[in-house]
């Protein structure tokens, strides 16, 4: 028989250039296959650490992201209305021009009248020290309303949190646990880890009220009642707790349980750790029975004795620990009704946690050296790894829930040990050696400080002398004193109701902050063209930087456009948010494979210039010009101090290249495109667990420029700073609450775990509002800036409601049919969709699919913009009045991250709109639309 | 009609791991990425930017909920392409022979030069794998990347099929099913591997390894073995510091 010839060897393309996706947050190494200078194919790179070659659905469908018909193609101004589209394009020059003539004037005499916030920024080490060089205290990315939960909680307990921080040890866990993770952080990784996990056999368990992604594959399921995760994780604490299934050695050694608090009521240090004059925090050596600084060489701490001190009684952290979670209202049978899991079922994970964490510890033959200078043989952890994410940070009690999963961690020995969790370069790092947030404002000079970190107590609040918020945003302060990425989805509310101020200028970069990245969608609308008495507008300048026609360019002045990810440069650094594994630290670039072919310049360069322009320090020469050429330029040379620069691969050394700390060097981009766009340094193998307290990791962060000395530290069961602020609340101390704020204070910011109920419940009638209603995005769309891709909404072109069987069969739905869903501050009315595998309580969508006609380059009859949909209509910034003309935000009331995941709804079956309600004009679009056909292929 | 070989040497062929498969639509695109700039035309889409796209897949993901009649419902991630089928029907119907099955290694393709795009082989399959595209009208179908995996302008170690490459969580696995000693062949046998429809004879070659059982935790026999790991030290605070004292005094 014959068979057509068939050439199997066909050329795959003329040259392969290696940079970094990080359309997400991912930061996956991607080879880009180009056909005579066009992208021909991408695919993940082997060599990565972070991908190892695998590419997700996003990931591939890039070259669907360098064509888009959506592209901004020049700058613009907005010569229509704002929110009307209409814009003309306008010269660099102009553009430019335009912006120092608004800023200059800001930052000579009120430079917090600009508030600069970037949303999917990738490069917050470079925009904050911009920010801080302007002199504005207004500068924050997109964590307030994204996770800063689950990092502030990470950080204050344990010196690092889950996903850029640590992760999961996929090669040794047997056991592994995941909370409340959506379909998305960190995507590529966990995909990856739950293969390796499967391949060896390991057991996966799901916390989660829907059962898609990885939940589909995990072989138990808890479908949990949203906002009630922290209960049933302090239910697990109380059984193990009893059972004494806890690894006492390591809670002595390495954690505050045997730290000493002061037990009097009355004494003004009531809460607060007895200290040396040092300052250490003091624990009784159980060889002698006395007071010795936790890190005293051979020191065994005790966990049992109290101590009596100048008449009043310490008692270790332990104590305290142990009345409060052995207390009956943990017990999984008071718990489970709330939880929507049955007590059996709580204590059977308990049980397994128990077996898998003391019945089959993972042994490495390794010896290593502790803090304390006590040689270990070997490495001994328990095999039990969790993993947590948006689905238990995003509510008002996330923070308490995020901080009661690292307790049960910490508990197990599970952290930092063979088995369980293992934090990833520069992490970890305790608070304390996180910058405090700084917000002294000087007209015409730098601001006192970075923006953004990490207070000890009310001292460090970032308030005006009158009391009130210095930030526009109001981080840290009373509201939510611990707010380490600030409030973004607070700033244009706060900033159109002039509370605590109004400012000038708002400048924004990658924030979609009048679509899907803003609660109350249409409100914000409103407020972005909303005006005064004299017709002007309440916020009187918008800049924005955006690479596409998203729906948040119609309401801005100025647009200064984007480059996409393939034609520019970054750098994904150890300064910020590094592509590091537990076995290394490692930074990465990405450098220009493709030249842009429209009238577009890469954000940071363009920033480097107007700071170049408006003579900001740093950023200009002594005669001054511009001190850097572009982005690239500044990722080389610049140095956050000497020695320390954006990039930590091939710095100059004494004796020629070196990697961590070294002078700039001009090849330095050369060497990272012929390493394939990035560098890691192995850590050393006696180095690779027990980080926080192991010299040998500590000397190697040392050598890396990571901190400046060895930082051996206890994990903080107990939070200290908690309590400074509660004892304020409490009267204590000169700086004080006010008063409409002390109970909130007292009961939330507790140092040790607590749950509450999520906040909206205290609002909405759970009679009125039996249903749950949660987001996530899908995965082929995590994290990304362009579900317009040709692709990819294709895969995910609408989003129903998925509704769970009891509601479904007791509001009669059948398929096609659509719901009103109304919350206490709204109604939308979408399609809905049967899900079997769901929390009975709970309805879903995909987040972000929705589109307002006119963006993004669709066609105004695009199924995103017909039949998609946004929840974020239904969830507002601000809880509902409470009759005391206060602004109460819809948040965490210790970090200040938006509680998407407290809303509440009724759902009611309703005939078929013509479309999804509300609906909203067309915007004009600056960029037309796309075509009607695609055949892409650019080779012959 | 076209005839298939009476035997190939080899049969290359994907095994699917369902248990591992958490639906993220890697391969979907990876092959759509591949086979848009590789063999025979480019997948075409239709109306990309508008009402209601669609373009030519030739790999797709679906999506099952399994409610067993105790325990809570599951959601099944099931990847579809061409099976290779020893059977073939979508070859014996094709009139012109465009269609057909190589001998070397049973990997099912399409002359598209030979193709006149009457869309019989995509009524014949049983599995809905073939799709039409609307810009070239040719058939279009699984390769198995056919270009990639004895490319000798790719590193070895990347001539497998795009969607195997790209695969982050491992459910994909590529090699010939005819030799019981290969890796794929030994998954099948470890895995209880399964022919998708084994009653329409086509003797599909790709095989889907089944998800393992599902919620057992709380399972009366579980809760029996488990329960000793959870005896009680203590209920009392104080009784509970004893405990400590007696944990630490046997470090």
């Amino acid at each position: 028989m014959s068979q057509p010839h068939l050439d199997t060897s066909p050329p795959v393309s003329d040259e392969v250039r290696k940079t970094t996706c990080y359309m997400c947050a991912c930061r996956c190494g991607i080879n880009v296959h180009l056909k005579g200078g066009k992208v021909a194919y991408i695919e993940g790179n082997r060599d990565h650490p972070v991908n190892k070659g695998v590419l997700c659905a996003k990931g591939s469908a890039g070259i669907m992201q360098v064509n888009a018909p959506s592209r901004l193609r020049a700058p613009l101004k907005r010569v229509g209305p704002r929110g009307s589209g209409e814009f003309e394009e306008i010269t660099w020059d102009e553009a430019l021009a335009t912006a120092v003539s608004w800023l200059k004037p800001l930052r000579e005499t009120a430079p917090e009248k600009l508030a600069f916030f970037t949303g999917r920024d990738q490069s917050q080490s470079f925009t904050g020290w911009w920010a801080q060089q302007f002199g504005t205290p207004n500068f924050a990315a997109h964590g307030g309303f994204c996770s800063v939960n689950m990092a502030a909680a990470g950080i204050y307990t344990m010196g690092g949190a889950f996903w850029e921080f640590g992760q999961p040890d996929w090669d040794h866990a047997k056991l592994f646990i995941l909370f409340g993770v959506a379909e998305d952080h960190d995507s590529n990784p966990i995909k990856m880890g739950i293969g390796r996990l499967k391949a060896r056999g390991a057991r996966i368990v799901g916390v989660n009220p829907i059962r898609s992604g990885y939940n589909a594959v995990a072989d138990d399921w808890l479908g949990i009642t949203p906002g009630t995760d922290g209960l049933l994780i302090l239910s697990l604490v109380h059984v193990l707790l009893g059972a004494g299934k806890i690894d006492v050695d390591y809670l002595s050694r390495y954690t505050n349980a045997p730290v000493l608090v002061n037990g009097d009521p009355k004494s003004p240090d009531y809460g607060l750790f007895l200290r040396d004059d040092a300052g250490k925090p003091l624990v009784i050596d159980r060889a002698t029975g006395k007071l010795a600084p936790f890190d005293q060489p051979g020191l065994r701490p005790d966990l049992a004795a109290s101590h009596r001190h100048a008449g009043v009684t310490h008692r270790p952290v332990m104590h305290l620990l142990a009345e409060r979670y052995l207390d009956p209202q943990y017990a999984p049978e008071a718990v489970a009704d709330r939880c929507g899991i049955p007590a059996a079922k709580i204590r059977a994970l308990a049980a397994e946690i128990a077996h898998t964490a003391f019945d089959a510890p993972v042994v490495l033959e390794r010896e290593w050296t502790d803090f304390r200078g006590e040689l270990h043989k070997t490495m001994t952890g328990r095999p039990v790894a969790f993993h947590a994410m948006r689905g238990i940070s995003a509510h008002s009690n996330g923070f308490q829930t995020a901080r009661a999963l690292h307790l049960l961690q910490i508990l197990l020995g599970a952290v930092e040990t063979p088995g369980g969790m293992r934090f990833k370069p520069p992490y970890p790092k305790p608070a304390t050696a996180h910058p405090k947030p700084h917000c002294k404002v000087t007209p015409g000079a730098p601001l006192d400080g970075p923006h953004l970190g990490y207070v000890q107590g009310p001292d460090d609040l970032c308030l005006r002398d009158d009391g009130t918020a210095a930030r526009i945003d109001k981080a840290f302060t009373w509201d939510n004193p611990m707010s380490a990425h600030g409030l973004m989805h607070m700033v244009i509310s706060n900033a159109h109701a002039g509370d605590p101020y109004r400012i000038d200028t708002l400048f924004l970069y990658m924030a979609n902050m009048s679509w899907n990245s803003s609660m109350n969608t249409g409100g914000v609308m409103k407020m972005l063209t909303d005006t005064d008495a004299n017709g002007d507008y309440v916020i009187p300048r918008i800049i924005y930087s955006d690479a596409y026609s998203s729906e948040m360019v119609a309401y801005a002045d100025l647009i200064l456009p984007d480059t996409t990810y393939l034609e520019r440069h970054d750098c994904i650094s150890l300064l910020d948010r590094p592509i590091s594994e537990a076995d290394g630290a490692g930074d990465a670039i990405r450098w220009p494979v493709v030249q842009p072919d429209r009238d577009v310049r890469g954000f940071q360069s363009v920033l480097l210039d107007l700071g170049a322009r408006l003579g900001l320090p740093g950023m200009v020469n002594a005669d001054g010009s511009a001190r850097y050429a572009d982005y690239a330029d500044y990722i080389v040379n610049h140095e956050r101090k000497p020695g320390i620069g954006p990039l930590a691969g091939w710095r100059t050394g004494d004796k020629g290249l070196t990697h961590g700390r070294g002078l700039p060097n001009a090849a330095q981009l050369d060497e990272y495109i012929a390493n394939g766009g990035f560098f890691v340094a192995h850590v050393p193998d006696n180095a690779a667990y027990f980080k926080p307290w192991n010299r040998a990791y500590q000397d190697w962060a040392v050598s890396m420029g990571f901190y400046d000395k060895p930082e051996p530290y206890l994990f903080q069961l107990y939070v200290e700073p908690l309590r400074r602020f509660q004892l304020a609340a409490e009267g204590h101390g000169t700086r004080q609450p006010p008063d409409h704020l002390r109970e909130r204070i007292k009961t939330t910011l507790d140092p040790l775990p607590v749950w509450y109920a999520p906040f909206e419940d205290g609002h909405a009638d759970p009679e009125e509002f039996p249903i749950h209603a949660l987001t996530q995005r899908p995965m082929a769309m995590y994290h990304s800036w362009g579900t317009q891709n040709a692709w990819l909404r294709q895969i995910h072109g609408v989003n129903p409601l998925y509704v769970p069987t009891a509601l479904w069969r007791s509001h009669g739905f059948a398929e096609g049919d659509w719901a009103q869903v109304t919350s206490m501050h709204g109604t939308i009315t979408v399609p809905v969709a049967h899900m079997a595998a769901l929390n009975e309580n709970t309805v879903w969508t995909w987040n972000a699919i929705g589109k307002r006609k006119g963006a993004w380059a669709l066609d105004e009859q695009a199924q995103e913009a017909e039949m998609g949909f946004l929840l974020n209509h239904l969830i507002h910034e601000l809880l509902p009045p409470r009759g005391d003309g206060l602004r109460w935000s819809n948040a965490d009331p210790v970090t200040g991250q938006a509680a998407w995941f407290d809303l509440r709804v009724k759902i009611e079956k309703v005939p078929a709109p013509a479309q999804s309600q509300p609906a909203y004009p067309p915007i004009a679009s600056p960029v037309g639309k796309g075509p009607g056909k695609l055949t892409w292929k650019v080779g012959q | 009609m076209t005839s298939l070989p009476t035997h190939t040497q080899r049969k290359l062929g994907l095994v699917i791991d369902l248990d591992t498969c958490v639906g993220c639509h890697a391969c979907v695109v990876s092959c759509k990425g591949w086979n848009t700039e590789n063999y025979g035309a480019p997948l075409s889409d239709q109306d990309p930017y508008g009402a209601e796209p669609s373009g030519t897949f030739l790999n797709r993901v679906h999506s099952y909920e399994v409610q067993p009649t105790d325990g809570a419902a599951q959601l099944v991630h099931f990847p579809k392409s061409c099976l290779h089928c020893d059977n073939a029907p979508c070859v014996t119907v094709c009139p012109t022979g465009a269609s057909y099955k190589r001998q070397e290694d049973g990997i099912v393709l399409v002359n598209e030069d030979a193709c006149i795009g009457c869309g019989l082989c995509a009524w014949a399959c049983p599995y809905g794998a073939r799709e039409m595209d609307m810009a070239a009208k040719v058939m279009k179908k699984c390769t198995l990347c056919v270009d990639r995996i004895y490319n000798e302008n790719l590193p070895e170690v990347d001539r497998v099929p795009a969607c195997v490459r790209t695969c982050p969580s491992n459910a994909r696995h590529f090699g010939d099913l005819a030799d019981p000693g290969s890796a794929v062949s030994q998954l099948v046998a470890a895995r209880g591997g399964m022919d998708l429809m084994p009653e329409q004879g086509t003797a599909p070659v790709n095989k889907y390894l089944p998800p393992r059982i599902k919620d057992r935790l709380d399972q009366s026999d579980q809760i029996d073995i488990l329960a000793p790991f959870l005896a009680p030290v203590t209920d009392q605070p104080k009784g509970f510091l004893g405990w400590l004292d007696k944990a630490l005094d046997r470090l």
